[in-house]
């Protein structure tokens, strides 16, 4: 597949990314592949740079949402077909990029979210997260109607609509999870979820920690709401 | 209110507006932020002019003081400002975001036009050396 891009956010993360990189190359060999530095202190950009195909390096650290949407606009930038977004801590499997792709080529779907529960045992988070987690699949399956299992999951697949979509302002950079599957779904897009597995040895940072867990609670809640009470966001291509 | 008082506070309400009037000529201060000073000082003149028309206002929001109208009003001018400054705030961080994502979007084109210049440089130095 030539016009497939893998976007790997990436802060700190010199010791992870080669694996990753090697992971995805070994399953998918004809996909570029963008590693979006994220102002990173460490080697993260000159392994990114020797071994993904391009390097975009963020001036200063401005955090997961942004860094993943400066990969949907180099994506959408570059005509790009699918995009795969997978984490650089080494969490996700890349074996399971070519089954979440699947539903997408055949088109049954515009937005594939990797669930780290529907797979059985592969993820066991804390009961505080868990909480949470059960929570914002709660408040999505009521606002929307779709069963969603993990909002969390950084482990994305979607096509060149969805990509358009995100590179404007109904992208909300600080911290997409449960508001984003909102804002899809009520832009009409086809949400589905499917299993893959969780790596729990991979040594990977959380970005909840501290007070963020709070400040991410309050957030989630309040974007959601607003969200329930904006207009429909209109579709790339379909305003008249 | 005595004339001691009145002319006390007409003296702040001028300095303010020429204060603001002067940062806008210098460039100093934009227009937009401007529009808060200017009409709070002239709202404020008129009040100390027509003393009566506090009055009036106290007694309308049902406060026993006209200072109490005065305090309640210079507290609202400071939260309009800063909402006006959280507003602007927002906005700033969204083109920062924006102007920084096309930095390193534009730095990559420019490394990968750096590449192949490179490699074209090279390719044309190996067919002369082979000529």
């Amino acid at each position: 597949m030539h016009n497939l891009l893998v976007v790997i956010p990436a802060f700190n993360e010199e010791k992870n990314l080669p694996n990753v990189i090697a992971g995805i190359r070994k399953v998918l060999s004809e996909a570029d592949i963008l590693v979006v530095n994220d102002g990173s202190a460490d080697a993260t950009a000159s392994v990114g740079r020797e071994l993904g195909d391009v390097l975009v390096s963020h001036p200063w650290n401005m955090g997961y949402g942004v860094a993943i949407q400066t990969g949907y606009k180099y994506a959408f930038a570059n005509n790009y077909e699918f995009l795969v977004q997978i984490d650089a801590d080494g969490q996700h499997d890349p074996e399971d990029i070519p089954h979440l792709l699947e539903p997408l080529v055949a088109d049954s779907c515009d937005f594939v979210l990797g669930s780290r529960f529907l797979a059985e045992g592969s993820y066991k988070p804390t009961l505080a997260r868990r909480i949470g987690m059960k929570l914002f699949s709660a408040l999505i399956r009521i606002s929307t109607g779709e069963r969603i299992t993990d909002s969390t999951s950084g482990f994305q697949v979607f096509n060149a609509e969805v990509i358009h979509f995100l590179t404007g302002d109904h992208f909300p950079c600080d911290y997409p999870d449960a508001d984003l599957l909102l804002v899809l779904h009520r832009a009409g897009f086809r949400i589905i979820e499917l299993p893959v597995v969780m790596r729990e040895d991979a040594g990977g940072r959380s970005m909840h920690s501290g007070l963020r867990p709070l400040y991410y609670i309050f957030k989630m809640l309040l974007s959601i709401g607003i969200n329930l009470i904006r207009s429909v966001p209109e579709r790339p291509g379909r305003a008249q | 209110m005595t004339a001691n008082q009145k002319i006390f506070a007409l003296t702040i309400c001028v300095v303010i507006f020429l204060m603001t009037i002067e940062l806008v000529r210098r460039r100093r201060l934009r227009e937009e932020y401007s529009i808060l000073w200017l009409t709070t000082s002239l709202l404020m003149f008129v009040l100390v002019i027509r003393y009566e028309w506090l009055e009036k206002l106290t007694y309308l929001i049902g406060a026993v003081l006209p200072t109490t109208t005065i305090f309640l009003g210079a507290l609202l001018f400071l939260l309009l400002i800063v909402v006006q400054f959280s507003m602007k705030l927002s906005e700033i961080s969204n083109q920062l975001k924006n102007l920084g994502q096309e930095n390193a979007l534009l730095r990559a084109e420019l490394e990968k036009m750096k590449d192949y210049e490179q490699e074209e440089k090279s390719e044309e130095k190996k067919t002369i050396e082979t000529e």
